[in-house]
C-alpha cells in the first residue's frame, strides 16, 4: 500500500503504475466510505443523531414539562397546541415523548457501558489466558445462558427496586440517590448487564482466539512486547468492529427490554415519562383514544428501526464478504 | 455422540440447581413479604399463623433444605396467593396453553421466515430483496405487544373479522392475532438467517456443477441449496422457540390468553415464591432442552460435526 504515494506523484511518466495506485486508506477509513454509501445507514445514523440532540436539548425545546397536567385538556386528539395530543391527565404527548427519549437512549448508552466493562475484560483473559481459567469461565457462562433471561431481568430489577427503596446503610443510600435521579432506571441497567455481558464476553474470547493465532501477534512477541501491551495494543483495537456492531444491535433489545418492562409497571417512576409506559397506557386507552398508541408505538418503532439498519449498515461495512 | 447426550444431561442437574438456588436467595432477599397488603394490612397474629403454615417462620437454610427436598419429590407446593392451588396443578392446567400457542408460532414463523428468506437470497439485490429485508428489519423492530394491539383493533374492532381476544384451543379464529403478534419477530430473525445462509451457500463450487450437469432449478434449491443453508438457521430457531414460550406473557395479557406468562408476572408482584420457583425451573428447562436439542440436530443436519 505504501508504494501507492510514489506511484500517485509519477503516475503521469510510469501509466501502468496506475495498478497499484488505490490511495492508502485503513480499515476504518474504508469502512467509513462503505457506510456512507448505505443510504439506509445514513439516514438512519442521522435519525438517531437528532433523536440524541431532542433527548439532550428536551427541557428546553419540549413545548411543555413533562410533568404539566391540564384538567382542561384531557386526552385530546392532536391540535396545534398539542400536536400529538394529551394524555389521560392532560399532559402533552409530543413533550412526554421527547423526554421519554431521555429514558430510552439512557437505558442503551448505559447499560451497554456497563455491559463492555464486565464482557470485553472478561473475554480477554478467558481466551488469553486460556487453560483452567478459561475452562472456569465458559462453564459458567454456559450455566447463565441456561437463565430464561427475560424472568432473569424481572426478578432482578424487582429485586433492586425495591432494595433500593428500603435502603438505609451509606452505600445504599447513595445508590439510592443516583436511582432517584435516573427515574429509578439504575435498577434496569444492572439487570440488563447481569445478562448480555456474556453474549459480549463469548464474542469477544472467540475473537480474540482467532486473533493469537495470527502472526503479527507472534511478531509482537518475538521482538520482545510484554504480556499487556499485546493485549492493549495488538489484540483489543482488532476486536472493536465486532464489539461496536454487536453494541449496535444490542441497543434495540435493550430499547425494547425497558418498554417492556415499563409495559409490566416495572419500569421508570412515574411521573417521568419512558415509550413503553405510554405504550402500556395507549394500549388500555386504545379504544377511545387511539392517538396515545399510534404516537408512542411509531416512535418505539422507528427508533429500534434506525438502530436495527445501522447495525445492518455497519456490519456490511466491516465485513463487505457478509452481504455478498 | 452417546456420551456427550448422556454429559449434557447430566450437566443439566447442577445448572437447575444453581438456577434454584439464585432464584431463592433473590426472592428471599427482595423487600416485601407474600402477605403484605397495601390498604388493609393483615393483622400480626395472622401473618404469623400463615409464616408457620407455610414454613417461612423457619431459618432461611432450613426454608432451602425443604425447598428444595420438596422439589425432587415431585413437590412444587401450594400457590400463596390462589389458596389450595398446588403449583404443579397451576402449571399442568396453563402451560399447554402457552405450549400450543407458541409451537404454532414457531411453524409459521419457520415456514413464512425461510419463504420470504429464500426469496429474498434467489432475488438477490432486486426489489423483492429489499422488500422482503425491510419487512424483517420492521418484524424484528416492532414489539409483539404492540403487533397484537394494532391486530386488535384493525382486525376485530374496525373490522369485526376476528374475536378481539380469548382462548378456544388451537383451531379456533381466537388463535389468529396471538400467532401472528408472537410469529413476527422469531420469522423476520429466520428470514435474515436463511437469506445471508443461502446466498453463501449458492457461492459454493458444488452448486455450479449441480447447474451445470443440468439439474432442474427448483430441484437444486431444494436439495442442495436449502439443505446446506437451513442449518445456522436450526440455530436460531430452537433458542427463538424458547423465547417464544417463555416470553409470551405480553401477548397472553394483550390478547386474554390464559396462559402461564401471567402467572409469572403477577406471582413476582405478589411475592408468591413457589409459583415464582415453579414457573422459572419450568422455563430454564425449556431453554436447557432447546439448547441441547439444537446441538444435537447439528450432527444430524452437519456430518462434519462431531462431539467428543
Amino acid at each position: 500500500m505504501s508504494i501507492s504515494i510514489h506511484a500517485s506523484s509519477t503516475s503521469e511518466s510510469l501509466p501502468q503504475a496506475s495498478f497499484t495506485a488505490a490511495p492508502s486508506r485503513s480499515l476504518w477509513q474504508d469502512a467509513g466510505r462503505r457506510l456512507w454509501r448505505n443510504k439506509a445507514a445514513v439516514a438512519s445514523l442521522c435519525f438517531i443523531v437528532a433523536l440524541v440532540a431532542i433527548a439532550l436539548l428536551a427541557p428546553w425545546i419540549a413545548p411543555y414539562p413533562y410533568d404539566k397536567v391540564d384538567f382542561d385538556a384531557i386526552t385530546e386528539p392532536p391540535s396545534p397546541a398539542h400536536w400529538l395530543g394529551t394524555d389521560s391527565l392532560g399532559r402533552d404527548v409530543l413533550s412526554r415523548l421527547m423526554y421519554g427519549a431521555r429514558v430510552s437512549l439512557s437505558v442503551s448508552i448505559v447499560a451497554q457501558i456497563v455491559i463492555l466493562l464486565i464482557g470485553v475484560p472478561i473475554g480477554l483473559i478467558s481466551a488469553y489466558y486460556g487453560g483452567w481459567v478459561d475452562t472456569l469461565i465458559q462453564r459458567a457462562i454456559d450455566i447463565l445462558y441456561a437463565f430464561p433471561s427475560l424472568l432473569f431481568i424481572i426478578v432482578v430489577v424487582t429485586y433492586l427496586k425495591a432494595v433500593l427503596k428500603s435502603g438505609t446503610d451509606p452505600v445504599m443510600m447513595s445508590l439510592s440517590s443516583i436511582n432517584q435521579a435516573t427515574g429509578g432506571l439504575m435498577g434496569i441497567f444492572i439487570a440488563l448487564a447481569l445478562v448480555f455481558w456474556l453474549t459480549v464476553s463469548r464474542l469477544v474470547r472467540g475473537q480474540v482466539l482467532s486473533l493469537k493465532a495470527k502472526e503479527f501477534i507472534e511478531a509482537a512477541y518475538a521482538v520482545g512486547v510484554p504480556n499487556h501491551r499485546v493485549i492493549l495494543r495488538h489484540i483489543l483495537p482488532n476486536t472493536l468492529a465486532p464489539i461496536i456492531i454487536a453494541a449496535t444491535f444490542a441497543i434495540p433489545i435493550a430499547i425494547t427490554l425497558e418498554a417492556g418492562l415499563s409495559f409490566l409497571g416495572l419500569g421508570v417512576v412515574p411521573p417521568v415519562p419512558s415509550w413503553g409506559m405510554m405504550i402500556a397506557e395507549g394500549i388500555t386507552n386504545i379504544r377511545s383514544y387511539p392517538h396515545l398508541l399510534l404516537a408512542s408505538g411509531t416512535v418505539l418503532s422507528l427508533t429500534l428501526l434506525a438502530f436495527n439498519f445501522l447495525g445492518d449498515g455497519l456490519r456490511d461495512a466491516f465485513d463487505p464478504s457478509a452481504r455478498l | 455422540m452417546t456420551a456427550f447426550i448422556v454429559r449434557r444431561i447430566l450437566l443439566l442437574v447442577p445448572s437447575m440447581l444453581i438456577v434454584f438456588t439464585i432464584t431463592f436467595l433473590l426472592m428471599h432477599a427482595t423487600p416485601g413479604g407474600p402477605w403484605d397488603r397495601n390498604e388493609r394490612p393483615l393483622p400480626q397474629n395472622v401473618i404469623e399463623t400463615l409464616n408457620a403454615k407455610y414454613g417461612l417462620d423457619e431459618p432461611l437454610s432450613t426454608q432451602y433444605w425443604i425447598f428444595l427436598s420438596d422439589i425432587l419429590h415431585g413437590d412444587f407446593g401450594q400457590s400463596y396467593s390462589h389458596y389450595g392451588q398446588d403449583v404443579s396443578t397451576i402449571i399442568i392446567s396453563f402451560f399447554p396453553v402457552s405450549l400450543q400457542l407458541g409451537s404454532v408460532a414457531m411453524l409459521v414463523a419457520l415456514l413464512l421466515g425461510i419463504g420470504l428468506g429464500l426469496v429474498s437470497a434467489l432475488n438477490h439485490n432486486t426489489f423483492a430483496d429489499y422488500l422482503a429485508s425491510f419487512f424483517s428489519v420492521v418484524g424484528v423492530s416492532t414489539p409483539n405487544y404492540v403487533v397484537a394491539t394494532i391486530l386488535i383493533i384493525v382486525f376485530s374492532i374496525y373490522l369485526g373479522w376476528l374475536p378481539t381476544g380469548g382462548w378456544d384451543g388451537v383451531l379456533s379464529n381466537k388463535m389468529i392475532i396471538p400467532v401472528i403478534a408472537l410469529a413476527l419477530g422469531p420469522m423476520a430473525l429466520i428470514a435474515r438467517y436463511t437469506r445471508s445462509s443461502v446466498l453463501d451457500v449458492l457461492q459454493h463450487d458444488y452448486i455450479r456443477t449441480a447447474h451445470a450437469k443440468g439439474l432442474k432449478e427448483h430441484n437444486l434449491i431444494i436439495r442442495h441449496a436449502l439443505r446446506n443453508g437451513l442449518i445456522p438457521v436450526a440455530t436460531v430457531a430452537g433458542i427463538a422457540f424458547a423465547e417464544i414460550v417463555t416470553g409470551s406473557f405480553f401477548v397472553e395479557s394483550v390478547t386474554a390468553v390464559p396462559g402461564i406468562g401471567r402467572y409469572f408476572v403477577t406471582s413476582i408482584a405478589g411475592r408468591d415464591y413457589p409459583v415464582i420457583i415453579g414457573t422459572t425451573l419450568l422455563f430454564a428447562a425449556i431453554v436447557m432442552l432447546m439448547n441441547l436439542l439444537v446441538d444435537i440436530a447439528y450432527v444430524y443436519l452437519d456430518p462434519r460435526v462431531q462431539y467428543k
